[in-house]
């Protein structure tokens, strides 16, 4: 019988009791297999379970610790979200139009996770196509935060973030075209990076916006996201755009020093729209941060206020040229006795969308479509310029900048859904990090109400280790990290 | 600017979506309010800046135009709705 300690454990914690040999990976293994069969029911995080392959991958990593030949995540249990392509194994988005679609190829990310050693115990649920704040949007039905059933886990990455605050694997994978990794994380009560455009590879990432989207770490600690975005992070020549850039060790950048750090804080962020027990976390984090020696610094970001109004031009019009691809021929969903081609297009992609892709698909399409072209998608890609601009003249003066994760704690069901504006203003302060390309990290800042909050931390182009360092110093001074889900309370 | 039925209608079709009439006056709702809100766009002065489609402003890395894969022809097949001796089936297009 494993101690159920090692559900909530570390990848390092984990790491030393395989290599001592005081437990194997299929025993891990296991009882994460078992812990996911306990509650799934309940939480629905996970839409596939590989218990099959999992203990095989076990069994391969107890030869190779056996033999000496591990790295720091061989063994370790993982959940991948589902979009990422895996060979062989069922691969949906959280959409009817992927129900039955089976990938003949790995995407990078778990090629190189898998070689790095982990364990795939299955796949996580998601808003369809990474469209959605709440998990509302899969067609696998809602996830529901561990923290209160009640609510929302946030989106897209939902199913990765709850199932990792359940302690149903250590590690799980996200994805963040707008705020999809930090905003589920900080409703979890977990640490979730996005890194820089460019540094993980977007091969085999079932398509959403390309010019914004990133897979990220997302994981109990900053620590176990350093030794995951190492893993996965490099050149790939199947992504043309990922950065020829030299990829550190980003654990061993971990010094824990925060002294000097100039910490900005835009006043944008920090107006009076700022829920106030939201901006009292997020300030007693950065004080935490102050007392180990960080500098703060108020900063302006003029055009924050045009992210929203620009994201839900760009995002929308590079959603409906992506999924063109679907047109119920060559694969995914297909209506039944099309007429004709035609009635067969309409039909695969009405039947196979849900309302809020179809929605992004339709707005997209009108942002690109003759006429409109210079209003809106030259007119937001030239705002996209603005907004990065404003980054990088913050940036001469400060090393990180500082906020919120999301406006507040997890709502309720429904409590969104009927106003899709409502929604998108869940991704306020996320939105403008994916337009300008930059890392941007959520790491847990307390609870309101028993309810975990997150805050943000922003770096510079491929300055990863910076942020991480900022949020695994004020892991080492605070606990809130460690706070875990009531979940020996709910009712059987 | 707002935006009426007839023009939801045309760019469900330019899009390939089927809106069933009951539901077009909901849809057209929910997309005004989304229009609404990216015509904030208009309240920013922007004459002069280059159009960012890449947050690096990155160039596209060519390669050598070889061929690297395998042939994958029959896995990749495999996921199509419909399909026979290595084509793709579809309704009837030419009577």
């Amino acid at each position: 019988m494993v101690d159920s300690a090692v559900l909530h454990a570390s990848v390092s914690e984990l790491h030393g009791m395989l290599t001592q040999r005081q437990i194997s990976s299929e025993e891990l293994t296991q009882a994460f297999l078992e812990r996911i069969d306990l509650l799934n029911g309940k939480l629905n995080a996970v839409v596939t379970v590989c218990a099959e392959q999992a203990l095989n991958d076990a069994r391969r990593a107890d030869k190779r610790l056996s033999r000496g030949k591990a790295t720091m995540l061989t063994g370790i249990p993982l959940l991948h979200k589902d979009i990422f392509c895996t060979q062989g194994i069922r691969t949906t988005c959280g959409s009817r139009m992927l129900e039955q679609f089976i990938p003949a190829y790995d995407a990078t990310v778990v090629a190189k996770l898998k070689a790095a050693g982990v364990v795939m115990l299955g796949k996580c649920n998601m808003d369809e196509f990474a469209m959605g704040s709440s998990n509302e949007t899969s067609f696998f039905g809602t996830v529901k935060n561990p923290w209160d059933t009640q609510c929302v886990p946030g989106g897209s990455s939902g199913g990765s973030a709850a199932a990792l605050a359940a302690g149903m694997a250590t590690l799980v994978t996200g994805t963040d075209t707008g705020g999809s990794i930090r905003q589920p994380a900080s409703l979890c009560g977990i640490t979730g990076l996005k890194p820089t455009y460019g540094r993980v590879s977007r091969l085999g990432i079932i398509a959403f916006a390309s010019s914004l989207d990133q897979a990220g770490p997302m994981a109990r600690s900053a620590a176990d996201c350093a030794h995951m975005l190492t893993a996965m992070s490099g050149l790939d020549a199947g992504d043309s755009t990922s950065a020829d850039l030299a990829v550190p060790d980003f654990f061993s950048e971990l010094s824990g020093d925060v002294a000097g750090l100039r910490i900005g804080l835009p006043r944008e962020y920090f107006n009076d729209d700022l829920d106030s027990s939201v901006r009292a976390q997020v300030m007693s984090a950065l004080s935490q941060l102050e007392k180990a020696g960080a500098q703060l610094i108020d900063i302006d970001l003029p055009h924050s206020h045009y992210a929203i109004a620009t994201y839900y031009v760009l995002a929308p019009a590079e959603a409906s040229a992506n999924l063109a691809r679907y047109d119920g021929v060559r694969f995914g969903y297909r209506c039944a006795d099309p007429a004709d081609l035609e009635d067969l297009y309409l039909r695969s992609r009405s039947e196979g969308f849900g309302e809020e892709v179809q929605r992004r698909i339709l707005v997209g399409t009108y942002a690109l479509s003759a006429g409109f072209y210079d209003a809106y998608f030259n007119k937001a890609q030239q705002v996209r310029r603005v907004i990065t601009d404003d980054f990088r003249k913050a940036f001469q003066s400060v090393d990180v900048i500082a906020g919120p994760s999301a406006p507040g704690i997890a709502f309720r069901f429904g409590a969104k859904q009927q106003d899709p504006i409502a929604m998108y203003m869940e991704d306020i302060y996320t939105l403008a990090v994916n337009l300008a390309g930059l890392p941007g990290l959520s790491a847990p800042a307390g609870l309101i109400n028993g309810m975990p909050v997150g805050l943000q931390l922003i770096g510079k182009p491929f300055e990863e280790s910076t942020i991480l360092n900022a949020a695994h110093r004020l892991q080492l001074d605070t606990d809130w990290h460690l706070a875990r889900p009531p979940i020996e309370e709910w009712q059987p | 600017m707002s935006i009426s039925q007839e023009d939801v209608e045309k760019v469900a079709l330019l899009a390939r979506l089927a809106i069933a009439p009951s539901d077009l006056p909901e849809v057209t709702e929910r997309f005004g309010r989304v229009l609404q809100l990216v015509n904030e766009l208009n309240t920013i002065d922007t004459e002069g800046v280059a159009p960012m489609s890449n947050p690096h402003d990155m160039v596209q890395r060519l390669r050598p135009d070889v061929v690297t894969g395998g042939d994958e022809r029959e896995a990749l097949m495999a996921s199509a709705p419909q399909q026979d001796r290595g084509y793709f089936l579809v309704p009837k297009v030419i009577d």
